[in-house]
């Protein structure tokens, strides 16, 4: 019995060596040691080539963390920091010069005719309200959209970090809640002011004339209605001007809402800077033409007089059709005091 | 001084997540914030693969840069930090880095954002080292106490690395050539200009 189990014993070890023996060899004992077992996978430098973005997915439910690798931040920041502050610096400042050398050279605008001492309604309570109410806000706004760009460079040295860091945190939300403010300033003045901005023939003859702006002797008088064709032009410049920053801003203002991708906040961010500088430098213009450079403007906008012969001189049509033939508007015609 | 640098072996990220949480108990991160996250390329496909991200502390670093109060500092280690105190909270540093590390505390609230919050390396802010104030604000300073950070420090698959620039690259090397691949240190070229050759 012992010597059948020792045969069982010798069968079995045979049968067990064959079997280890005719086995094929394991996996790693026939291969290099060099294959890569990520040689399928995604190369690092191959996106960026291809996509300029690394996007994968992650697992906490911050959707903008997915994007790994975003190196368009470098031409933004290029952006930011040097195309951002030429466009501003040549706007604003080459705006300040031109209007500096332009009061040189032509001094403010003059009544040539002398005053009547016949005021003339010329902006109702309504229109100054809505005017200073964009007026305001879009200083205010300037003043610190403007601080964000250029406060680094020459708030802060002087300032100290600890003040420059409080006026700009303070500015910065000045900037948000104001932005509402300003939003509904100009849809009313888009609303009150569309219908007497619309071109007429008497914008021809007036850019053909320059509008008198470059007669020394004011002696050119380019007819006008209540609004002159420079007066459109600035007005349509405005609407448009800011529908680009309200869109811009709101982008801004709830940032990434909606699915907005980083490289969309970018160009909101990108877009808001360079039509807001160039706005400024608009604006500018208009504070000139409104105050200093023209003889009896401003008041129009104080308390919405103007003389009669400055209306007859700039706006002939408005006088015209709207203050001389017009028997309820007569009333508005009131011997200055 | 040591150059400090994260390194993430991509080719050994298993994607367990646990340097990010790791990083959220280290420093009390508060919830909805992440200074460090693992992002899946081709999740799910043949060619998977996974990096560990947070703040590469890169060499002239953008979000220093665009910040509109120079709120940021580089330490002797090459650590961007910044300051919380002066922090406006406008989310530019956002929009400038390449590697999405800059979090903010609200979102909406009409951008009102809250101070930025990243990934210190471990090593605090510009409170004193090891204080309270330092703590509630940046997080523990384990450099301070002469510790890397701890993301990497308990890696299970020491695929991310931390510490400084020559050490980590001379043993990211010395795998690669080891093992026979690599596909290189993930970051590098746009962090700091430069790569690792595999």
């Amino acid at each position: 019995m012992a010597k059948f189990f020792a045969h069982m014993r010798l069968i079995a070890g045979v049968l067990a060596l064959a079997l280890i023996v005719a086995m094929p060899a394991p996996v790693w004992a026939q291969q290099p040691s060099s294959v890569n077992p990520t040689a399928e996978a995604v190369k690092e430098q191959q996106l960026l080539q291809q996509l300029n973005t690394i996007q994968g997915r992650g697992t906490i439910p911050d959707v903008k963390s997915y994007v790994l690798e975003h190196p368009a931040g470098r031409e933004w920041r290029e952006f930011h920091n040097v195309t951002l502050k030429w466009i501003g610096g040549v706007a604003i400042i080459g705006m300040l010069l031109i209007l500096i050398v332009f009061y040189l050279w032509r001094g403010p605008m003059r009544v040539k005719s002398g005053y009547s001492g016949i005021s003339v309604l010329r902006f109702d309570m309504l229109e100054r309200f809505v005017h200073w109410l964009t007026a305001t806000t879009f200083v205010v706004l300037g003043i610190t959209g403007l601080n964000i760009t250029f406060g680094r460079a020459l708030l802060l040295p002087w300032m100290g970090p600890e003040a420059f860091s409080t006026w700009s945190e303070w500015g910065k939300y000045t900037h948000n809640y104001l932005s509402f403010a300003f939003t509904i300033g100009v849809v009313l003045m888009f609303l009150m002011w569309l219908g007497r901005n619309l071109p007429t023939a008497a914008d021809v003859e007036w850019l053909k004339l320059g509008g008198g702006m470059f007669d020394r002797d004011n002696s050119t008088h380019a007819p006008a209605h209540k609004f002159n064709a420079g007066q459109k032009i600035l007005f349509w410049l405005i609407v448009l001007a800011s529908a680009a920053m309200i869109i811009s801003g709101f982008m801004l203002l709830f940032p990434f809402y909606s699915g907005l991708t980083v490289g969309n906040m970018q160009l909101a961010e990108i877009f808001h800077g360079v039509v807001g500088v160039l706005f400024v430098a608009l604006i500018l213009g208009h504070i000139y033409l409104g105050t200093v450079g023209m003889e009896g403007a401003f008041g129009a906008m104080s308390d919405g007089n103007v003389d009669l012969n400055w209306a007859k001189e700039h706006h002939n049509l408005w006088v015209k059709d709207e203050i001389q033939t017009s028997g309820t508007k007569r009333e508005a015609m009131r011997p200055a005091e | 001084m040591a150059r400090m640098k994260f390194l993430c072996d991509a080719d050994r990220c298993i994607e367990c997540n646990a340097c990010v949480t790791a990083c959220k108990n280290e420093h009390e991160v508060p919830w909805g914030m992440n200074r460090r996250r693992v992002v899946t390329l081709n999740d799910g496909k043949p060619g998977e693969r996974s990096i560990s991200m947070a703040c590469m502390h890169c060499t002239d670093a953008p979000c220093a840069a665009v910040c509109p109060v120079n709120c940021f500092y580089t330490t002797a280690d090459a650590v961007v930090l910044h300051s919380k105190d002066l922090c406006i909270g406008c989310g530019y540093c956002f929009y400038a880095c390449p590697f999405g590390a800059p979090q903010y505390p609200k979102v909406g609230n009409f951008g009102s954002r809250g101070k930025m919050d990243k990934c210190t390396f471990c090593a605090g802010g510009p409170e004193a080292d090891g204080s309270k104030e330092e703590f509630e604000k940046y997080g523990a300073n384990r450099l301070a106490e002469g510790k890397l950070p701890l993301c990497a420090e308990m890696c299970s698959t020491k695929s991310l690395l931390a510490g400084d620039s020559d050490v980590i690259a001379q043993i990211y090397k010395e795998r690669v050539s080891r093992r026979g691949y690599g596909s290189g240190a993930w970051g590098w070229q746009t962090a700091y200009r430069e790569s690792i050759a595999t």
